[in-house]
């Protein structure tokens, strides 16, 4: 892989950028590989990047029906934090945030990682109380939280009105300094391209159709659109999609999978610094580098695989933004996409061993995996290597339904992103 | 938004009427406390979650208030069919053909 740098842009410059080599490559599918990975989003590339990287695994085969980045991870408004409230999730996402600075150097690729901060409004005593709690949960914990007056929210953010006059006055904010944005197509593309350089093949527009196991039950490989490819170890990465699959090696899921959708505005100057959200108003925007406003709806209410949904979620969104941010009630939207959600009964993901031999899943993120990328890609390489899992994430595991013992962020969050 | 055929009702409203409650013909077991965790977890958590043709509850909210079934596809989101809650589940194969159909 030739490097990216000061001195390859002054080479290119000079050559009018004729010289950039291919960031990953399209390779016709092996015959066998020693692991597959379904799913090119980024908890899939990252998994097979630090397979590459920490565990000596090379032979790899990234499997994607569609192209690379174009689920959820090319869909999701980009927000990053990791102030949830139980033990098990403040060690799983923030091993993720801890990994976020750093990732552009480690992967030689710009993610655009900026700790513009994840601000919660509160809104009513009861936010105020929730929200406190919330911050002495997390700083117990070793996660960054802080609490702040209306006056320090209106430095922070200064299109907030904190007028107490409003209709949702506000009466402070929780905040997470080192919360903010990436940029989702770069995180794709970078550990693409890193992974292709660990000898890592990307196989794209090659849809699993089935998983084949053996006499014993134990996973053999995947029947795909171009034929079959072997391998004694399979991960299902495949978010919105995880159920379909898992049924294929005929294993139940405890999912559901449902639209979710976002929006961007036309671009502006930079007016909003930072990331803010209202679990009571029940909206979420910040403002990307190209200068979108971008914002975010809760899902559908019906399962889909559609990735649409429907106008009145929309709607019933900038109405709500629009409550908070009357200055932006003439701003024109620009565009509005969907994305199929894995949601999981506690609203925790599963990152786990299967009870199929060979047979590992990554899913359930639901409407708010996009943060945990470096760190769930981490903790998964690590299972597939060892066949066990890593610390972080052996709470995540499947028989939780089973034994009760969930981790039900549903009933603790404060807002779903 | 969607228009959805109430059984009771006998008319098509639109969705913003009703509201979706999961899958359909669930079956509570009659002694809860006797069934295994095993049991339990699959009663309550796991979920079919089909890209195809799904069955499932609605409830007319803002009509006459009742708890139906449907089929619907859930890559189209096109309604096959809906009918009263107690009816047996009708059969898939046909339903299938049927939604392949409406989808054309
Ligand atoms: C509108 C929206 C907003 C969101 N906002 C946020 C946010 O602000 N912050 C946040 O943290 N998270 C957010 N999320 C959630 C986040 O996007 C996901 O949790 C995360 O990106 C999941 O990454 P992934 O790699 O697991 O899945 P994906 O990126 O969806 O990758 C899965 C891949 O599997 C492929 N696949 C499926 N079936 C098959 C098959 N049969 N064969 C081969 N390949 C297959 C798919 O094509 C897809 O590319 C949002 C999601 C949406 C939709
Ligand atoms: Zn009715």
């Amino acid at each position: 892989m030739r490097r990216y740098s000061i001195f390859a842009v002054a080479r290119e410059t000079m050559r009018g950028h004729k010289g950039w080599p291919k960031q990953w490559t399209s390779p016709e599918p092996k015959k066998q590989y020693d692991v597959i990975i379904i799913g090119a989003g980024g908890h899939g590339l990252g998994t097979a990047f630090y397979l590459a990287k920490e565990h000596g695994i090379t032979n790899i085969a990234v499997v994607e029906k569609g192209w690379l980045g174009g689920g959820n991870t090319g869909r999701n408004t980009t927000i990053i934090r990791s102030n949830y409230l139980y033990d098990e999730s403040a060690g799983l996402y923030n091993h993720a945030m801890k990994m976020w600075d750093g990732l552009s150097q480690d992967l030689n690729y710009n993610v655009m990682y900026s700790a513009r901060g994840v601000m919660m409004l509160a809104h009513n005593v009861h936010d105020v109380q929730g929200a406190k709690r919330h911050i002495h949960a997390n700083r117990l914990n070793g996660v960054q939280n802080e609490w702040l007056t209306p006056e320090q929210a209106k430095e922070y953010c200064p299109p907030l009105n904190i007028s107490q006059t409003a209709r949702y006055p506000v009466m402070g904010a929780a905040l997470q300094r080192c919360g903010g944005n990436a940029r989702h197509d770069a995180v794709a593309w970078g550990y693409a391209r890193a992974a292709t350089d660990r000898g890592v093949d990307i196989i794209q527009n090659c849809a699993v159709t089935g998983i084949k196991r053996s006499a014993n039950g134990a996973v053999e490989g995947v029947e795909t659109t171009r034929g079959f490819i072997g391998a004694k170890k399979v991960g299902v990465v495949a978010a919105g999609h995880s159920s379909v699959l898992m049924e294929m090696a005929g294993v139940n899921m405890p999912l559901e999978s449902y639209p979710l959708q976002a929006l961007v505005s036309e671009p502006v100057k930079p007016i909003f610094p930072c990331v803010v959200m209202s679990n009571t108003v029940h909206a979420y925007i910040s403002q990307s580098d190209k200068g979108e406003l971008v914002i975010g709806a809760g899902t559908d209410q019906y399962t889909s695989y559609s990735q649409a949904g429907g106008l009145h979620i929309l709607t019933h969104t900038l109405d709500a933004i629009c409550e908070m941010f009357p200055i932006f009630s003439r701003m024109k939207m620009l565009r509005s996409w969907g994305g199929t959600v894995d949601v999981t009964p506690d609203r925790s993901p599963i990152l786990a061993k299967t009870p199929v031999p060979g047979l590992y899943v990554n899913c359930g993120w639901g409407t708010g995996g996009f943060k945990a990328t470096p760190g769930s890609a981490h903790v998964f390489a690590h299972t597939i290597a060892n066949d066990a899992p890593h610390a972080i994430n052996a709470p995540f595991n499947l028989d939780r339904f089973r034994t009760g013992r969930l981790i039900d962020e549903a009933a603790a969050a404060a807002v779903a992103h | 938004m969607l228009l959805i055929h109430c059984p009771y009702c006998d008319e098509e409203r639109p969705e913003l009427e009703f509201r979706h409650a999961g899958e359909a013909h669930i079956e509570r077991p009659t002694d809860i406390k006797s069934i295994s965790d095993e049991e339990f977890m699959k009663f309550f958590f796991l979920r079919d979650n089909p890209k195809g043709v799904a069955y499932e509850r609605w409830r007319h909210m803002h009509g006459c208030g009742r708890f139906f079934n449907a089929v619907r596809d859930t890559v189209s989101d096109k309604f096959v069919m809906t009918y009263e809650a107690g009816k047996p589940r009708p059969d898939g194969d046909e339903l299938r053909a049927k939604s392949k159909e409406t989808n054309q």
